[in-house]
């Protein structure tokens, strides 16, 4: 029998905000331990948590960018366990009447577009951060009360490949809206993974199988590189799946049971009373709006369309934002799009590595590369001396057509003149040419190169080996 | 839940409470007496006119703008800690 995996992610995403989710305590990564606490994310007796209105606008937000209704009464709920990582025993989410419901993520996988529907996109708090020394376990606060969205998907979810995807999805989306960094180094994204196997075409479900706090999308991947076979392997030997919490070693490479205990997941949620229902209004709605973007794979698309560019470029111009915009400027100017696109995805790009150079601080303006890219498709100047011309406008910020001027660099397009080098060059070099005239093709780039180097670089390289091939095989 | 799937040693032990046997009968005497009194409730005929009360107090958005305030410093912070060390509360071995 054909087996599929069904496969549903739950991601854990800190919010973008200034300070924490119930008290103005900053919401900052890498302070010293426990120095960005106070009474209320402590979970001091008699604090009353009040929560910060961005974090429900980025809630609200990312409820749009998924395709989410949002309802008109959300509350908060209290989740209650007793773990050293959550002071006042219980953790703040939102069960009854989450902040978002129903929405979906579409993106593309080799190619083929898909779709993950969302369940929910909830808000709720991060606990502290827990070290585990010899004999005893240490916690940090300054994590606990950073507003945490919680994105659950439905399990449309086929494969780790797809479940890859659809976290880098996600995760571009989120980052778009300026959601959540989702530095995955500094923990800003965790993951739970439910996955369960079952016969093709069948509408139920197996027992699933949670691999918990996974803090990579690359692990999440291989975790269910090795969890999908375990089961099917299980299941071709006879046994069934057990309903069981996994943990992903990333060392072994393999996930093992974690033995919890049975009433572990009892949390008797209740609503918080230390908290009103939040009903927003059309107005509060509309501000939110306005802080939508456009979607990644919007934006490909739209690249592709107005400018008639390759998906790899396009691509680029997706992953690295500011890059893209800036070439959006750029081509703003008129030119051709694809050689802009060049220019900027290799050159500049390039240059954007070092750590005192960034696109605001560019010393020439974005015109400059449309005039670049026109001098050498108009045959002023070689492409290769477009690339010294680049450097030169780079350091200087000097004008394209200033520099070529300036420098004499204007490509040597006269036959005469030509013909000089070529003589030159077939003089000295009387082995490769003979080569040539032998049929040997490839001697042919070795003259044109010898032709370049006594033009110093100015000749036109086309003209050059008609030349050649003129006076070698008349 | 109802009265027979209560069950006062599990509640307990879920809520960290470590009761003597004889303050099990007598605490879950009490709690069994508001299960009925919710009982009653929910033999209330409603329809869906009436919404679940989220909260005695009719009140609804309170929020504050997204703005830093100073924090506790670190020894203040740990100053109830019955264990601290490297800036960090100090706790039994945690075992998942």
């Amino acid at each position: 029998m054909d087996y599929e995996a069904v496969i549903g992610l739950e991601t854990h995403v800190q919010l973008k905000t200034l300070s924490k989710m119930w008290c103005g305590c900053a919401n900052q990564y890498g302070a010293e331990p426990n120095t960005q606490v106070c009474p209320v994310c402590l979970g001091m007796p008699g604090v009353l948590p009040v929560p910060n209105e961005q974090a429900l606008r980025l809630t609200a937000l990312t409820g749009y960018l998924l395709h989410c209704e949002l309802p008109r009464h959300v509350q908060f709920d209290r989740k209650n366990y007793f773990y050293p990582d959550v002071a006042k025993n219980y953790q703040l989410t939102q069960l009854a009447y989450p902040s978002t419901v129903n929405g979906h993520v579409d993106f593309e996988m080799q190619g083929e577009s898909k779709r993950v529907r969302i369940t929910r996109a909830h808000l709720e708090e991060d606990v502290g951060k827990s070290f585990h020394f010899d004999r005893q376990s240490g916690v940090d606060f300054n994590r606990g009360g950073v507003p945490l969205l919680e994105i659950v998907s439905e399990p449309d979810i086929t494969s780790a490949d797809m479940a890859h995807a659809y976290l880098n999805a996600l995760k571009d989306i989120l980052v778009y809206g300026k959601i959540s960094d989702c530095d995955m180094e500094k923990g800003m994204v965790r993951c739970d993974v439910n996955v369960s196997v079952r016969p093709k075409g069948s509408q139920t479900l197996g027992a699933k199988v949670e691999i918990k706090n996974m803090n990579s999308f690359s692990g999440v991947r291989r975790a269910l590189q090795y969890e999908i076979p375990r089961q099917l392997e299980a299941i071709s030997r006879g046994e069934s799946i057990v309903q069981e919490t996994r943990r992903w070693d990333d060392v072994a490479n393999m996930t093992e049971s974690m033995r919890t205990k049975e009433d572990a997941h009892d949390y008797r949620y209740f609503p918080c009373p230390d908290l009103v229902p939040f009903e927003p209004s059309d107005n509060w709605f509309e501000t939110v709006r306005e802080g939508l973007v456009e979607l990644p794979m919007d934006r490909k698309k739209r690249f592709m369309e107005q400018y008639q560019l390759p998906e790899n470029d396009a691509e680029v111009f997706i992953s690295d934002v500011p890059l893209g915009d800036y070439f959006e400027k750029v081509a703003s100017h008129g030119g051709n799009p694809k050689a802009l696109a060049n220019w900027v995805i290799n050159n500049l790009r390039a240059q954007l590595v070092e750590p005192e150079v960034s696109l605001d601080s560019l010393r020439f303006e974005p015109a400059a590369l449309v005039e670049l890219v026109e001098l050498v498709d108009t045959g002023k100047i070689s492409s290769k001396i477009a690339q010294s011309v680049f450097t030169d406008m780079f350091t200087s910020g000097k004008a394209p057509a200033a520099i070529v001027a300036e420098k004499g660099l204007v490509q040597v397009s006269d036959t005469g003149a030509i013909e000089q080098f070529c003589d030159q060059a077939i003089e000295a070099n009387p082995g490769p040419a003979e080569d040539y005239r032998q049929g040997k093709d490839a001697a042919l780039n070795f003259l044109k190169g010898q032709v370049m180097k006594l033009s110093r670089g100015k000749a036109n390289p086309a003209l050059v080996g008609k030349v050649l091939d003129q006076k070698l095989r008349p | 839940m109802s009265e027979e799937s209560f069950d006062m040693h599990y509640v307990a032990r879920l809520a960290r409470l470590n009761l003597t046997e004889e303050e099990h009968v007598t605490m879950g005497s009490q709690v069994e007496q508001i299960l009925g009194y919710i009982k009653q409730l929910q033999s209330v005929e409603i329809d869906e006119t009436i919404q679940p009360t989220a909260h005695p107090i009719p009140m609804s958005n309170v929020t504050r703008p997204d703005a830093v305030t100073a924090s506790l410093d670190q020894a203040k912070a740990l100053e109830n800690a019955p264990l601290q060390a490297n800036g960090l509360f100090m706790v039994p071995k945690i075992v998942e």
